[in-house]
């Protein structure tokens, strides 16, 4: 049966505006039909199997294969996943085995991205459709085949636990009605099941990854072993933009181990028989590099061209009423201006990438968050069609938004093109955190107005930012205006003011690549509008909770985990002296959040997070085990980037190498999270990146509320300590 | 040639002196359990156990483990220790991403080792060298209590 999308959802699905836009316009869904291409198509599998669609084959031995259209880099996808495809088969979830799946976007495109991919907290929201009806035209088919063996009306039997049952209590299991299923047609329409009768979708499930990563049999794309495999590390040009001059590898070629070293462009590799003999190698070598334009680019260059940008008017993103006449009449004034810095993802995998060309084919092992461009680019780089490029993609070591670009495939393909057999291409972390696409560097400017009895009459935020989908998804890029860049800003801002508005200017950093980073644009505008609200707050000496309340009137489920999230952090009881408590709420990714944070600081202007209380209301829960440990994760990703991550530019060269000085949080700084789920049966939203939204400002909130202090820069680091 | 008794398995290697442990048993071997996080023991995703105790691997030469007991996470749960951490880590669902999982359980199974009833204290001060990116911090503390509570 297909859904015509209803109001609600289309409401929850808004926020992605962009990727609507970039899947229309790339001619692919749109919304108005919740149907994404894939369904209906078949992959290419034996015959003697069943497989109904992309998505799931059952063999006559009873296996049955889900395959993953998305990919799993923590987030808990293949078990989510595995369980709307499974609730609706009725199989156990021991029961199934994965795959992931191959390069297509044809079979496999994200319903809310139009192509293959996995981000954005899209995967549930996306393919909670599709694959529940996945699973129940296979059911669908293995019922009729049954009844019809019986002899009986298909609508007396049922499917329970991977058999069909008949009326008279006969059992077959799934396998031994392959073969006469897959002679059946593929039913196009199929009747879901009513949430109500839901025994999977929303009750715990343990994690299908999760016993090969505890005994060290996961195979991550950096764990690849082909047969007759080498090794091979990379310098890429310290300057974005600049070249490889000229190289002289006497002294690495004279090392044991090393077999080769490979020119390209802008790198230059050495390959060897393990890592090992590759690094010494890459040390060894004598490069001269061509550093280009951008040599003399500083962090502080790149900051005074977008202060001077922001100046600007931008192109408007959201206009309610007349800010600018209702402005001068304001009894107060609030301005201010906030900047975030640029971010590496410094996700605990190395980027890597094993190749292997031949003449005519090209094999790729990787783990990757857009596994077709990842053989688009191969393709490009190789000279071959599409289809000889074969990508295996594998268990991610985290994405964070790094592994949707395909920079690092590009050039491991460019340099294994040159390798006679399969090489194995490993960034050092040093490598890996100066050849990032950087989460972009953002500069805000706000001001608000009061009237006379301080009622917030007049509210305009400018964001000056470089366009991530201007460069990943040009087609999405409308108008000048980055609908990433506001998103949390404007539409999904959700405060009721009467002049509101938001524009955005585009300021494109010289000599470094931006990119999406966990939490994407609401990632930076919840931090500045949370933490402007609350500067509002205070300036109207209003408490933070109740002043949000005051302007949330429309928004029931904004305000349900504002409420939720003060009541269980019992906000506006006594706390010791140096602690305090601070607020946020978001509304982003379909998913609606608040977070309350118990901050001490101390007298050196050491920051310490005790408690974290998160309130979620996400819709339709899937597997809320996830939903916890996703939000756990997200803060504390969030926490450590807010306190003390950021990437500055010297001589046009990213000025952090590794851990030591790209510093993340750590266990001993890790505070107690509590997180607590709203239970609805509304569309579901995502919750890969929420929770890494809203921590910051909470975290912020509560310096400003022991200290009095408004951090009104990120990374905190020692702003705090006494001069 | 160095040989090595890896996992309770004498091997003979052709590998020079100061090749790290951690590419020895990754690209020689074929341990890939153990994982390359950063290189220069900041992240302790390549620890394993030199006769029970944690080690970086990436930053430790092969010539230095000689003659000693090397116990990596493929084999860390046949120790009563590893076993119970490994337990605890399915029971909890520590694990997201998983990278850095291998090299967290070595270190609680060492903590666990040397300190069979650890506070929260003491296991922050022991695993502070593992970094999650993920951040499961939280249940790793939970992991390595249930752990150590269990019989």
């Amino acid at each position: 049966m297909l859904k015509q999308i209803d109001d609600e959802e289309r409401k929850a699905l808004s926020r992605r505006t962009f990727l609507v836009t970039s899947a229309a316009a790339g001619g692919g869904l749109l919304l108005g039909v919740y149907l994404p291409r894939s369904i209906g198509a078949k992959a290419q599998v034996a015959d003697e199997a069943l497989s109904p669609n992309a998505f799931v084959r059952i063999r006559p031995d009873d296996t049955i294969t889900l395959i993953m259209p998305q990919v799993e880099m923590g987030q808990g996808t293949y078990t989510s996943m595995s369980m709307l495809i499974a609730e609706e088969l009725e199989v156990d979830l021991a029961k199934v085995s994965l795959e992931a799946a191959p390069a297509s976007d044809k079979l496999y495109a994200n319903p809310l991205l139009g192509f293959q991919v996995t981000g954005g907290s899209t995967s549930v929201p996306g393919f909670w459709e599709p694959l529940r009806r996945a699973g129940a035209t296979a059911r669908i088919m293995l019922i009729q085949a049954a009844a019809t063996q019986w002899n009986v009306d298909p609508a007396s039997c049922k499917a329970e636990k991977g058999e069909v049952i008949s009326p008279t209590g006969e059992r077959l299991n799934y396998g031994a009605l392959v073969d006469a299923a897959a002679k059946l047609p593929v039913p196009d329409k199929v009747a879901l099941k009513d949430p109500k009768d839901f025994t999977l979708i929303g009750t715990p499930a343990k994690r299908l990854d999760t016993p090969e990563k505890v005994n060290g049999k996961a195979r991550f794309g950096i764990d690849a072993m082909i047969p007759g495999m080498k090794f091979a590390t990379v310098a890429a040009c310290p300057v974005f933009g600049g070249k490889l001059k000229s190289v002289d590898d006497s002294k690495a070629m004279a090392i044991k181990g090393v077999r080769q070293v490979v020119k390209i462009d802008n790198a230059v590799a050495v390959v060897g028989d393990h890592m090992w003999a590759a690094m010494q190698g890459l040390s060894a070598l004598d490069i001269e590099w061509d550093d280009g334009p951008n040599a003399n680019v500083t962090t502080e260059s790149i900051v005074e061209q977008m202060a001077r940008a922001s100046q600007n008017e931008g192109v408007v993103a959201r206009s309610d009423g007349d800010f600018a006449k209702a402005i001068p009449g304001a009894a107060k004034r609030i301005d201010a201006v906030y900047e975030m810095p640029f971010l590496a993802h410094a996700a605990m995998e190395p980027m890597n990438c094993t190749v292997h060309v031949t003449k005519d084919s090209c094999e790729i092992w990787v783990g990757i968050q857009v596994v077709s461009r990842a053989q688009a680019t191969a393709a490009q780089v190789t000279g071959l069609p599409p289809e000889k490029i074969q990508v295996h993609n594998h268990l991610l070591g985290g994405g964070f938004g790094r592994r949707l670009d395909v920079d690092g495939v590009t050039q491991a393909v460019a340099i294994a093109k040159q390798v006679d057999g399969p090489v194995k291409i490993v960034w050092s972390r040093e490598e890996d955190i100066q050849h990032d696409v950087y989460r972009p560097y953002y500069y805000d400017r706000f001001t608000a107005g009061f009237d006379e009895q301080d009622r917030l009459v007049a509210y305009h935020h400018r964001v000056t930012a470089s366009s991530i989908l201007a460069r990943w998804a040009p087609p999405a890029f409308v108008n000048g205006l980055d609908e990433d860049a506001v998103n949390g800003a404007a539409k999904e801002m959700p405060y009721d003011i009467p002049n509101i508005l938001v524009d955005y200017v585009r300021d494109e950093p010289p000599g470094l690549t931006t990119g999406w980073w966990r939490g994407v644009g609401p990632t930076h505008n919840i931090f500045v509008v949370e933490s402007f609200i609350d500067e509002l707050a205070a300036a109207t000496k209003k408490d933070p909770v109740e002043f949000r309340r005051s302007l949330l009137g429309k928004q029931p489920r904004v305000l349900g985990v504002l409420n939720l999230a003060a009541e269980k952090a019992a906000w506006g009881t006594s706390l010791p002296e140096g602690v305090g408590r601070g607020v946020s709420v978001q509304f982003a990714m379909g998913t609606y959040l608040s977070q309350v944070a118990e901050v001490e600081v101390s007298k050196e202007g050491e920051v310490k997070v005790r408690r974290v209380v998160c309130a979620v209301d996400c819709g339709q829960i899937v597997n809320p085990d996830t939903i916890v440990a996703q939000m756990e994760g997200g803060i504390i990703f969030g926490l450590g980037a807010a306190l003390w991550s950021e990437v500055t530019l010297e001589g046009g060269r990213v000025k952090q190498h590794n851990f030591n000085d790209y510093r993340v949080l750590r266990i001993n700084e890790a505070p107690q999270i509590e997180v607590h789920l709203v239970k609805n049966t509304e569309a579901p939203g995502g919750i890969g990146e929420p929770g890494t939204i809203g921590i910051a400002p909470a975290m912020a909130n509560a310096i400003f509320a022991v200290t009095g202090k408004r951090i009104r820069k990120l990374p905190i680091k020692d702003q705090l300590r006494p001069a | 040639m160095p040989t090595l008794t890896i996992n309770g398995q004498e091997q003979e290697l052709d590998v020079p002196d100061d090749m790290p442990l951690l590419w020895v048993l990754r690209d020689v071997v074929g341990l890939t359990g153990t994982k390359f996080g950063c290189g220069v023991a900041l992240c302790g995703a390549c620890t394993v156990h030199l006769d029970g105790r944690p080690i970086r691997s990436c930053i430790t030469p092969v010539s230095n483990v000689v003659g000693k007991k090397i116990t990596t996470i493929e084999a860390i749960g046949e120790t009563e220790s590893g076993a119970k951490i490994q337990h605890a880590w399915l029971n909890i669902e520590v694990v997201q991403c998983g990278y850095c999982q291998s090299g967290q359980i070595m270190s609680a199974a060492a903590l666990l080792e040397s300190n069979p009833n650890p506070t929260d204290v003491e296991i922050d001060a022991a695993m502070s060298g593992n970094i999650c990116r993920c951040g499961t911090y939280m249940r790793i503390r939970a992991a390595i209590k249930q752990a150590s509570q269990s019989a």
